[in-house]
């Protein structure tokens, strides 16, 4: 890649110090950024420019760098994870941008995620969730029947993996104006729901992840969609559906 | 009396197992209640063995340093994992799956463990099932299976190329359900910075909180180690950007041996390095290879035009494209294990053959066209329509490729900007896996009574190699199905001890040594940051100590190291301070440990004059470029135990005795 191709970026990054603290934005220049480089490489060489002037680099979660920890959260320009369709933040390439753009990076907002430190938000909200019922209660023995002693309809264990491959981002939460956490909540109860293995527990699960969800502070859902539409993995919103029904079984059956 | 006493039980390699679980102590429920246990890291093995110790009714605490346990990096897994299940009646067994894995570890490992791990991996099937894993069906309900490198039958089990995420959630649901029974303590954002021993025996750490900075003390009866593997050695490598040694290495630093440190995997599918601005490579799952061949130019000219971006892959004829793991291996092709693969395309590359357009041009092609085309018409046919044309068969074909790897394809053009539905894919091989790492023995236990070692963290049984989608299951049989036994053996020794104080003199001096090293990194106040000396480092291990290795580069590769290593301490910055979010102080602290690993790495490397599955060394090989093993000299595992410097490592040998495999020459030809 030659020098010439390089970006010249103004960027526009939330910094805050702690929870308690005010937080606001701030402006850093980077330049000859190479368009293959990844949009956290890119957060990277801020970074090192930073630390080279005896600044604090900004704090950002990451880890895989590969699309599938979850781990990366950053709102871009107005978006969950940026420019595109289907990518977390670490699979945004710079190439989506132009030589001068100006980008705005800002954290997560919702009230159930408190900022830990500038793009570093608390989401153990979804671990507590997923404790209330997010499981098949089966021991670990050795005994297990054998696994090909219940076949599963393949349309049934396609739909279930779908749902399955939610990477618990929480993009969904953040880019829904009620900072709802229902499409991840349903993603979980329908991996479930579809299965055989799933389904003795199929009720309880869903009130109980359900009643945790509101207890921990998300909002309500109003079907705008916007959850699908940002979610890296496609989940669909059909799941949510499919979690109102195991709700409403399990709140009257 | 070297400590290497591994353990192994007598009688019959079929029976050992068996007769070992019947033969150790047990811990009765009452008194598992009385007793904690720690483990570092929430990965396949760390998760799984939380969990499962946690339902035995040991008081777990976990950790890891991300900001849930379902973000370990075996979440990042694709291809699969094995089972000896024989679902396809393919000819599989417990035997052969042990046999191809001591194969493909090219006789380096243990038998018995190895053994042990294909007699558990059916289990592993049957329980993932059970927790409600979504593996891929066929039609008639059942399980499907597909293959993977160095095997000839199809015992991988698969969910899409997202394997390593769906069993890592099934761990993680399982951790889940015990974190809200209030069975395991979880303890995410925080990183093992030390181990705490008392009269010999682990019995704690020292942590940090990495949100707040403060140091804590956490006792506990065992101490298990499950973090995950050193590839980041490399600086660039398909491993998470958090992922680290720190965990072992401080074990290693007070007692535990480190073993075979030169055993890295370099896995052939990964996207090529696209600059110097790259901070991490992206792996292509070796599934692909089921599918997908992989070719360079036949004619040096063609590829130097490709390079000049003059032709494109799709310009050169069928007649000129040379498909050399065919032509080199053919009974086994394109699905030679990873090390021969990778050597192959590093020797083609630099024989002038390469494609890649960065500096290096270094880069071969994995084509699916073919594939697109037969599976295309394979579906035509079923549909009833034998006599469609060459572009409803490429479109039928493109469908059926993207039911299989659509995922894999995705990120490939999200991070390259190629479709490889149309045009190639560009590969070479990067650093993914390390087969080295802490000793232990059949119990899993390293030389310090009570800490246990797990998953990728340990040495035991990948030999020299990693045959493909063994990973996955030696993480789960070693968390599941081992270590809940036998580490029951130890602590039924501990039933009376009571909950171990944090008040005493052990505790104090290892936080006080914790705490000095964070104050040195912070005051320090040096020119450079962390990332710089990690990079410049990489490239020596990259350069010298990576997939070829020879005596003189790696004499020279120890000193550079150690240079780099006394720099970075005069001369690295840390900005900010110790309480709360420091990311650079994270990274500090695991650097500081790559540098001295990276020395023993090299000495290992130099130790062993021999060529065995990852391990290449340029002087032993035969005329055509195949490893050169000496079994009579070096049939043995290295346990390296820490005596300060590293250079000041004393090499012990656990020499591995082959009862029932017989050595002989890898042959994939």
């Amino acid at each position: 890649m030659s020098a010439s191709e390089g970006l010249n970026l103004t960027l526009k990054v939330w910094r805050q110090n702690g929870s308690k603290e005010k937080g606001k934005m701030e402006t850093y220049q980077v330049s000859d950024i190479s368009p293959d480089s990844s949009f956290l490489e890119m957060m990277d060489i801020l970074n090192e420019q930073l630390i080279e002037e005896g600044k604090e680099p900004v704090a950002f979660d990451h880890d895989c760098r590969e699309g599938i920890c979850g781990m990366c959260s950053m709102y871009i320009n107005g978006e969950a994870h940026g420019p595109g369709e289907q990518i977390t933040t670490c699979q945004l390439h710079m190439r989506e941008f132009k030589d001068g753009d100006t980008i705005h990076i800002e954290p997560w907002r919702a009230k159930a995620f408190p900022v830990i430190k500038d793009l570093v938000v608390d989401r153990g909200a979804f671990d507590r969730i997923m404790a209330a019922g997010g499981f098949v209660s089966v021991n670990t023995s050795g005994n297990t029947q054998d696994a090909n002693a219940i076949p599963v309809d393949k349309h049934d264990a396609d739909k279930a993996f779908d749902a399955a491959t939610c990477i618990g981002c929480g993009a969904c939460v953040a880019t829904c104006k009620n900072a709802s956490a229902m499409l991840f909540v349903s993603a979980k109860v329908s991996q479930f729901a579809l299965l055989p293995q799933g389904q003795v527990e199929a009720k309880e699960r869903a009130v109980n992840m359900v009643n945790k969800m509101d207890e921990e502070g998300f909002g309500n859902c109003t079907n705008t969609g916007a959850c699908e539409v940002e979610c890296p993995k496609g989940i669909s919103l059909e799941n949510i559906a499919r979690m109102n029904r195991e709700y409403l079984k399990g709140s009257f059956g | 009396m070297s400590k290497l006493d591994s353990k192994i039980p007598e009688g019959p390699i079929k029976d050992k197992w068996t007769n070992h679980k019947n033969n150790i102590k047990l811990v009765n429920p009452a008194n598992k209640r009385l007793i904690d246990v720690i483990v570092v890291g929430t990965g396949l093995a760390g998760g799984s063995a939380a969990a499962t110790l946690a339902e035995l009714g040991y008081n777990v605490k976990a950790f890891c340093y991300q900001d849930s346990p379902r973000r370990a990096h075996s979440i990042a897994a694709q291809g699969g994992i094995n089972a000896a299940k024989n679902y396809q009646g393919d000819g599989d067994s417990t035997y052969r799956l042990f046999y191809d894995t001591v194969k493909g570890g090219d006789y380096r490992s243990r038998e018995a463990n190895v053994y042990r791990l294909a007699e558990v991996s059916a289990n592993i099937i049957d329980q993932c099932v059970a927790q409600g894993v979504p593996f891929a069906r066929d039609y008639g309900g059942l399980l499907d299976n597909r293959s993977f490198g160095g095997v000839q039958v199809s015992r991988t089990f698969y969910a899409k190329g997202q394997t390593g995420q769906q069993l890592l959630l099934g761990c993680y649901s399982a951790m889940s359900r015990q974190i809200g029974k209030g069975k395991i303590q979880m303890y995410n954002r925080h990183e093992m910075m030390e181990i705490v021993i008392v009269d010999g025996k682990a019995r704690g750490i020292i942590a940090r909180n990495l949100v707040t900075g403060e140091i804590e003390r956490h006792s506990a009866h065992a101490v298990v180690i499950a973090s995950g593997g050193y590839g980041n050695v490399f600086f660039l490598s398909t491993n998470a950007m958090g992922s680290n040694v720190s965990a072992g290495w401080k074990i290693h630093k007070k007692g535990a041996y480190f073993a075979n440190p030169c055993f890295t995997q370099i896995h052939p599918t990964c996207i090529p390095q696209h600059g110097d601005q790259q901070s991490k490579l992206t792996l292509m799952s070796e599934s692909l290879r089921n599918d997908g061949r992989i070719w360079v130019p036949a004619k040096k000219e063609d590829a130097e035009a490709i390079r000049a971006g003059k032709l494109k892959p799709t310009d050169i004829a069928e007649e000129d494209r040379d498909y050399y793991l065919e032509r080199r291996y053919p009974s086994f092709g394109n699905l030679v294990p990873r090390d021969v693969a990778s050597r192959a395309a590093k020797e083609r590359s630099d024989a002038g053959f390469g494609v890649g357009t960065n500096e290096t041009g270094e880069a071969v092609y994995l084509d699916f066209s073919s594939a697109i085309m037969r599976y295309g018409k394979e579906d035509a046919n079923v549909h009833g329509h034998p006599d469609a044309s060459e572009e409803e068969i490429r479109a039928r074909g493109e469908k059926v490729v993207e039911s299989k790897y659509g995922n894999l394809f995705q990120m490939y053009e999200k991070i390259t900007a190629d479709n490889p539905y149309k045009t190639p894919m560009k590969i070479y091989p990067a650093v993914h896996y390390t087969m080295g790492g802490v000793w232990v023995d059949y119990n899993l236990m390293t030389t310090i009574d009570g800490c246990y070692c797990i998953g990728e963290a340990n040495f035991s049984d990948h030999g020299a190699n990693r045959l493909g989608a063994s990973a996955l299951m030696q993480g789960l049989a070693d968390g599941y199905f081992v270590l809940p036994y036998t580490i029951g053996d130890y602590l039924a020794g501990d039933i009376r001890t009571g909950e171990i104080p944090t008040d005493t003199a052990e505790f104090d001096e290892a936080e006080k040594s914790v705490k000095e090293r964070i104050e040195f990194f912070i005051n320090n106040k040096g020119k450079h940051s962390v990332d710089h000396f990690h990079k410049r480092f990489g490239k020596v291990m990259w350069n010298k100590v990576g997939m070829a290795r020879n005596k003189e580069g790696l004499k020279e590769a120890i000193e550079e190291i150690k240079a780099i290593r006394e720099e970075f301490w005069k001369e690295v910055t840390v900005p900010g301070s110790a309480d709360g979010i420091n990311q650079e102080l994270e990274k500090a602290g695991r650097v500081a440990d790559f540098l001295e690993l990276g020395e023993l790495f090299a000495r290992d490397a130099l130790e062993r004059n021999e060529s065995c599955g990852g391990h290449f060394r340029e002087e032993y090989q035969t005329e055509e470029g195949e490893a050169v093993r000496d079994d009579k000299n070096y049939t043995y595992v290295s346990a390296w135990e820490y005596k300060g410097e590293p250079s000041e490592a004393v090499l012990h040998k656990e020499d591995l005795k082959y009862e029932n495999i017989e050595l002989k020459t890898r042959s994939y030809k």
